[in-house]
């Protein structure tokens, strides 16, 4: 049995302990929101917060999880910032096919948790470990700025 | 458990009422006159695709007693915005208040939506005119029935903002109350129905809707075939033969077995050449979930029988489609005598350029689910070829299609991977070996990089001479790269009239001396479309090459580009042996030069060419006519001295015809140029001993943040809607590569001619 504390909600969960907590949430809890993209924490899709820090849920094994708590993509819109965030996704039109889309915002909400101001270079280091086939990456960084209430956000 | 939001509109009448009553009741789906069908000839446009188009508003349109109208989607989202796009037409004639709109996606079913292959850039340019006649009926049956109840004549109603208005006297009734009247009204003649004046469009061409998805994405909740969850569901990975045309020679697994939460393993036999759609073959591993299925896979022992390909070797090919290029090949474009002119001319120019394999690398790599109950199937996947999905799925269970339902999820990226749907008869075949219970494909990153249907591999030889005042007057240019039809036919080893059509042939220049030829080139692995295909090595090649002989003249890169155009004319696509022409009438979409012309101005303009920039950096232009629409790119580059290539601006003047969604026009645009940045300067994949070398994101690199443009600028030539359409999903990746190097030229004095770039310009 493992314990896992996930957008506010205590569970028991019997899988093996080396699971990832990409497939827990996904396969056990039905949370398909956290995304698989690579299995090696090299696109980001699959990001979720553990006590505030993004980190990659592929290669984060669930026994490694007793006492944090996690947040995905699907409870980030109870934080201000990542209602914030989600807001200003919607509102550029940032996602084309939108799977990395749930990755890039749990990203873009650590970021602008740590950093309400970020600039260009900010945003080009926390962002870089998630990839956009899509390629909406003006977009993304513009949704950042609107975000975050800078002037100057366009596409 | 909960598969509802995947089931959505159904093949029956008798379902899609069903489906529709959670709605709140219909029901402008009363019948389903068969009316509405496309004729025969002529094959042009979507007359010429499989099951050509459908504009029965009855197909496509429902609408409740509560007033909610429900459209239709019959084409697969990728992420082109076609699931607002379209429904968005309908809804604009048929004057319904969009916040009062559902979009539902249509299973395959071609007989019954018209052609679903959401590929080619044709969503749009094919379906605005059916989609607009399919809601234009709806309003005017809405219209009758209004009038019916009144018992006033016709010309005294109008339907406005989804009520029907009575102009004399202000009454009104809503959608919601007409619906189940207006089922019962005749669907309008064709030439019966009044289109809206385009002036009075609400939505079409104002790009201010937001996506249909938009929040779903944002909050986590959108289904992509990867999330289907089934009562029961089983989770299966496969091993698949690690060289194209090897098969498994004997394998143990028990180990495999011994994996926590490991089922079945099952083996998938291999398919005879030609790979066409089927199952590469291998061993499956059946789980409870997907990570015991991974660990189950990589405790398998598995010796494979390489096969035919297993020296493919991407250095030696490289070398073998050089040899080709060197020589004479068959002739498909002859214009004067290149050969007399060249010989003739002051000076005398040839490159040669290279561009590798690619893979999609879609981010959510091919997943499909497939149940069998009894005598019937279902399967929910990312198809972007639906219809195809359901037939080959029929054809391997031994079912008719009609007994298949194919649900089209989301797609995570489609780029034409997509297209291709052998991870469904992947999950039917094992589904069938468990008994009929819903079994779940996944590919992992690995098994995506390693089986694409890779985008083909090219050498492209150009020769030309110019006169004494620079002029170019002979035109020499040898295309050599598998062709797609080798996924089809295992002997084919030219380029087909599509692929020869994409930018190589149809050359629109006034150079009077053209001569095109295309070399044999032998596949050795699965060949597929990859967004915007040919163009991309042909386009790099020629917009290249033109720039390298704009620098041997002395002459401006974009005022030789516009003389190398020639003046203003409009040019019949048969006449420069392009009878495939994106599948598109010639008479109706001949090749307008005036058009490519003004989107090289426009980007120019807009890009401030000719203005001064520090030292490291440069401007580079390349225009490209591609799926019938014209797209010029400069992009300002800035080389470090390390030899790292940054991109602060990129500049895109686009010619689709009229914008439909001019946001998602910009869009696709901006993710073209992304795209076409990664294929420039970072993307391969290579083989070795038969094998793809690169097994995830580390060695397939693709742009990320960092390296994407910093600004795109998308500058829309207007269009007229009365004006055939063009492409918008691919068009835009072909111009980027070579803009981005001659930026480099112009940066550096660097002429890059094999992609990517990588460390080419390492100091």
């Amino acid at each position: 049995m493992a314990m896992l504390h996930v957008n506010g909600k205590a569970q028991q969960l019997d899988v093996t302990p080396d699971t990832p907590l990409l497939w827990v949430l996904r396969d056990a809890l039905g949370m398909t929101g956290t995304k698989f993209g690579c299995g090696m924490a090299l696109c980001g899709a699959c990001t979720v917060h553990i006590d505030g820090q993004p980190t990659r849920s592929c290669v984060t094994p669930i026994s490694a999880l007793a006492n944090k708590k996690v947040v995905t993509i699907e409870a980030i819109g109870t934080d201000k910032v990542g209602k914030a965030v989600q807001a200003a996704w919607v509102e550029l039109g940032v996602p084309q096919c939108g799977y990395c889309q749930g990755g890039q915002i749990m990203t873009a909400t650590a970021l602008l948790k740590q950093k309400p101001r970020p600039t260009d270079a900010d945003i080009d280091e926390a962002m870089a470990g998630n990839i956009c086939r899509c390629g909406t990456y003006t977009r993304i960084r513009a949704a950042i700025k609107q975000a975050a209430g800078q002037q100057g956000a366009k596409s | 458990m909960n598969d509802t939001p995947l089931v959505l509109v159904n093949a029956s009448r008798r379902e899609f009422l069903q489906g529709v009553g959670a709605l709140g009741g219909l029901v402008l789906a009363a019948g389903f006159p068969a009316a509405a069908r496309a004729a025969d000839p002529p094959k042009y446009g979507a007359d010429g695709m499989p099951h050509g188009w459908v504009d029965n508003p009855l197909v496509f349109v429902a609408i409740g007693e509560n007033g909610i109208v429900s459209i239709v989607c019959h084409r697969a989202e990728m992420g082109q915005g076609v699931r607002t796009g379209m429904p968005m037409i309908v809804a604009d004639e048929l004057e319904a208040d969009w916040k009062r709109v559902r979009v539902v996606q249509a299973p395959g079913d071609e007989e019954r939506f018209g052609n679903q292959d959401t590929d080619g850039s044709r969503s749009t340019r094919h379906f605005f005119e059916p989609m607009r006649r399919c809601g234009a009926a709806a309003r005017q049956m809405l219209e009758a029935a209004a009038a019916a109840r009144w018992k006033l004549p016709i010309g005294e109603v109008e339907a406005k903002n989804h009520e029907v208005v009575h102009r004399p006297t202000g009454r009104r009734l809503g959608y919601g109350s007409l619906a189940k009247a207006a089922a019962g009204m005749p669907v309008p003649a064709r030439d019966a129905i009044r289109l809206k004046d385009p002036a009075q469009f609400r939505y079409i061409g104002k790009g201010e809707l937001k996506l249909v998805d938009g929040q779903d994405i944002a909050t986590g909740k959108a289904q992509y075939a990867i999330d289907t969850r089934l009562p029961g569901m089983l989770y299966a990975v496969v091993a698949r033969p690690p060289v194209y045309g090897g098969k498994v020679k004997s394998f143990d697994a028990a180990e495999a077995r011994k994996v926590p939460g490991v089922m079945r393993v099952v083996q998938i036999e291999a398919s005879p050449p030609p790979p066409q759609f089927n199952p590469l073959g291998g061993v499956a591993v059946v789980a409870q979930n997907t990570w015991a299925a991974m660990q189950g896979r990589k405790a398998l022992k598995i010796v494979w029988d390489d096969g035919p390909n297993a020296d493919y070797d991407s250095a030696a090919y490289k070398a073998t489609l050089e040899e080709s290029a060197h020589k004479a090949g068959k002739v498909v474009r002859n214009d004067g005598d290149f050969s007399a002119a060249v010989a003739r001319a002051a000076s005398r120019i040839e490159a040669e350029y290279y561009i590798p394999h690619l893979a999609h690398a879609t981010m959510e790599p091919p997943a499909a689910t497939a149940r069998i109950t009894k005598d019937k199937c279902e399967v929910w996947g990312c198809f972007q070829s639906p219809q195809a999905a359901r037939d080959l799925v029929a054809k391997r269970l031994g079912m008719p299609a009609k007994n298949v339902t194919v649900h089209v999820t989301l797609l995570g990226g489609g780029f034409g991977r997509k297209s291709k749907p052998d991870y469904g008869i992947e999950a039917a075949v094992l589904s069938k070996a468990m008994g009929g219970k819903p079994v779940k494909v996944t590919w992992t990153r690995e098994d995506d990089l390693h089986h694409d249907y890779f985008h083909t591999v090219s050498v492209e030889h150009l020769e030309a001479g110019l006169d004494a005042q620079g002029r170019p007057v002979a035109w020499l240019h040898r295309t050599v790269a598998p062709t797609i039809i080798s996924t089809f036919d295992a002997n084919a080893k030219q380029e087909a009239p599509f692929e020869l059509g994409m930018g190589v042939i149809n050359v629109p220049f006034a150079i009077p001396n053209i001569r095109i030829e295309n070399p044999d080139a032998v596949a050795h692995t699965r060949i597929g479309w990859f967004r915007s295909v040919s163009n991309i090595p042909h386009a790099f090649a020629v917009q290249s090459f033109v720039a390298e002989l704009a620098a041997a003249a002395g002459r401006d890169q974009k005022d030789f580009l516009l003389e190398v155009i020639g003046p203003a004319r409009v040019v019949n696509p048969t006449t420069l042996g392009d009878s495939w022409n994106h599948g598109e009438s010639p008479e109706r979409y001949p090749v307008d030069t005036s058009r490519l012309r003004r989107v090289v101005e426009t980007a120019a303009r807009e890009a401030g060419w000719g203005r001064t920039l520090p030292k490291g950096r440069g401007l580079g232009i390349a225009a490209h006519y591609s799926f019938v629409s014209y797209i010029a790119a400069v992009v300002e580059v800035a080389v470090d001295d390390k030899g790292a290539v940054t991109i602060p601006r990129v500049d895109i003047a686009v010619d689709c015809g009229a914008s439909i969604n001019p946001d998602r026009v910009r869009a696709q645009m901006e993710g073209a140029c992304v795209m076409g940045v990664g294929i420039a300067r970072e993307s391969e994949i290579s083989f070795k001993d038969g094998r793809a070398q690169q097994d995830n994101f580390h060695a397939y690199e693709v742009t990320r943040m960092p390296g994407a443009p910093r600004e795109i600028r998308v500058h829309i030539v207007p269009g007229d809607f009365s004006k055939p359409l063009g492409g918008v999903g691919e068009p835009g990746v072909p111009p980027i590569p070579p803009a981005l190097c001659n930026a480099i030229f112009a940066a550096t004095g660097k002429r890059i001619r094999r992609l990517p770039i990588r460390d080419q310009l390492k100091a």
